[in-house]
């Protein structure tokens, strides 16, 4: 009987832990899937002020104010526990995502417009960066023994399906609003890219709900009551050089190279198809789509599997296979999007000069002639190639779950109770938030500046990734910690 | 396996500082050849967030160098 209330007890946990960690990815998601339109719609590039806010709203939520709400919420974590404080992020989250669906365009309200988008861009990275960590550490304080890797993967998930969510629903809105699809596209530009951020508040609130019901982590509970919490979290942290060492430890030879992993296989990899492969809107986001779908399970493989082998060479094994794989893997995708040579069945000029062409085999692409070069754009990949990249995003996204399955269990398994949420947190956010968050303005900066190399940008997750492998291989220990209670 | 750990210290150091100047140079000249505000902010801001974890790794370096690492 005990054995079976505590079973329903951790899937509780886990349940309520996963569902607000899954939303609160969500709405960071949509901001940044949305991004073309919101510019349009608060940051007239024609306005420098306005050019500027969009620059730090783009560069300063993923970069400075995540890893600086992994420390203030990290210390409350720590301070007043995990319960209260990732309900205090869950809030803050959702509520600024909702209020980014209500903020007024830049024509209507001049440069409040902006400003207010930016503050609440960074209400939301500061949101982000105490959430994580302390879902993490609350399940993993409830697992059983032997099932952290398990259960915390679990919330490993939820990046991943956040992504998917907002991808999803950001889909369906776009081709909802009418009928007639290009109508669609319009009004959804124009006041339909808000529904995604409305939507949100429902996620939220049921979300706090069953928050609100769940209790504090039995660790942490203990702790308090016996009078141990930790009375400067940050000093203990990063103050101390027992600490520090293994802080800078979990950043450099894990966090840093599985950040850069998973960007790579789930937001290089989409601009990677849309604007190098040139693979229309629609088609570029259903392969991502269809491959997290097919790749989501092997998180829970993973976080599983590391019970029994060590979180270590998972990770180490997905940070290997991608430093060997990705270039062969982009290879392909840029041969899989080639136009095929294969007979051509229309050709149709359209209103603004290009030429819409169908090939027999079903691909379809726009064909522009620009200073004597002619491109195509904008492809429809025929059934067989459409496969193959799912395929090829598939395996990006597998690597991803290796890298990222274990980590939670093991950065939860570095250190004590007492400043657990605050020392996992900044390691954490400044690998996926830094390293990671850069991938794709690294990645178009060497592609623009080695443009005769396609793949070039490639360099910095290998580069990145190797370097963080080295690390891990030396440093890091595979004993997995059979209980987390100090 | 505790010498070589201790011997890469000295790598981790090295290529800490290595890349806090290279980090310099390269945002010193897009600072230079593209003088719009954004341009500089966002050079900026790349230099407050990535000098601190390049210390971080020096002293990761340092730490290792010195054989904190040894019994991991």
């Amino acid at each position: 009987m005990n054995q079976a209330n505590s079973a329903r007890g951790i899937w509780r946990v886990i349940g309520a832990s996963s569902a607000g960690t899954l939303i609160e990815w969500y709405d960071f998601y949509i901001f940044g899937s949305l991004a073309t339109v919101i510019a349009n719609q608060f940051f007239p590039k024609t306005n420098p002020t306005a050019a500027l806010l969009s620059t730090l709203a783009t560069f300063a939520a993923g970069f400075i104010v995540r890893p600086f709400g992994a420390l203030v919420f990290g210390r409350l974590g720590d301070l007043m526990g995990r319960k209260n404080t990732f309900l205090l992020t869950l809030v803050l989250m959702g509520g600024s995502t909702f209020a980014i669906g209500l903020v007024p365009g830049y024509e209507r309200i001049g440069f409040a417009a902006p400003l207010l988008v930016l503050l609440l861009r960074l209400i939301q990275g500061l949101a982000l960066g105490g959430e994580y960590g302390g879902a993490a550490t609350y399940v993993a304080e409830h697992a059983p023994p032997g099932k952290r890797g398990y259960s915390t993967s679990w919330i490993q998930t939820t990046a991943t399906l956040g992504l998917f969510l907002s991808l999803g629903v950001i889909l369906v809105t776009r081709h909802l609003l009418d009928s007639d699809p290009v109508a669609s596209v319009r009004k959804f530009n124009d006041w339909g890219w808000r529904i995604p951020f409305l939507v949100s508040i429902v996620l939220v609130v049921v979300s706090i709900y069953i928050r609100l019901k769940m209790e504090e982590s039995p660790l942490f509970k203990k702790l308090k009551a016996a009078g141990h919490t930790s009375k400067n979290p940050l000093k203990e942290s990063f103050g101390h050089r027992a600490n520090l060492k293994m802080v800078l430890l979990a950043l450099f030879g894990a966090a840093m190279g599985q950040g850069v992993v998973w960007y790579t296989g789930q937001f290089y990899a989409q601009s990677f198809m849309e604007n190098v492969c040139h693979i229309g809107f629609d088609q570029s986001r259903t392969i991502l789509i269809w491959a997290i779908l097919f790749a989501t399970p092997f998180f829970i493989v993973f976080g599983s599997l590391s019970d029994r082998l060590g979180r270590k060479p998972i990770m180490l094994a997905g940070m290997l296979l991608a430093v060997f794989c990705y270039r062969p893997i982009y290879r392909q995708m840029l041969h899989t999007a080639e136009v095929p040579a294969v007979a051509v069945t229309s050709s149709m000029a359209t209103d603004d000069g290009r030429r819409a062409i169908e090939l027999q085999n079903g691909f379809r692409y726009v064909e522009k002639t620009e200073a004597g070069n002619t491109v195509a754009l904008e492809k429809q990949l025929d059934n067989g190639s459409y496969l193959v990249m799912v395929v090829l995003v598939f395996v990006q996204v597998l690597l991803v779950t290796m890298v990222y399955g274990p980590i939670a269990a093991f950065l939860v398994e570095l250190f004590p109770t007492r400043i657990r949420y605050t020392s996992m947190s900044l390691p954490y956010h400044i690998g996926n938030g830094v390293f990671g968050g850069l991938t794709p303005f690294i990645a178009t900066l060497l592609t623009t500046t080695y443009s005769s190399d396609k793949l070039v940008g490639l360099w910095y997750p290998i580069v990145v990734a190797a370097f963080c492998l080295i690390i891990g291989l030396l440093y890091l220990s595979n004993r997995v910690n059979p209980n987390v209670t100090d | 396996m505790q010498q070589l750990k201790r011997w890469f210290g000295m790598v981790w150091i090295i290529a800490g500082i290595a890349l806090a100047i290279v980090l310099f140079r390269i945002a010193l000249h897009e600072m230079s050849s593209k003088p719009q505000i954004d341009t500089q902010i966002q050079w900026l801001v790349f230099l407050v967030v990535f000098l601190p974890i390049i210390a971080g790794l020096v002293i990761f370096g340092y730490y290792a160098l010195k054989g904190e690492y040894d019994q991991i």
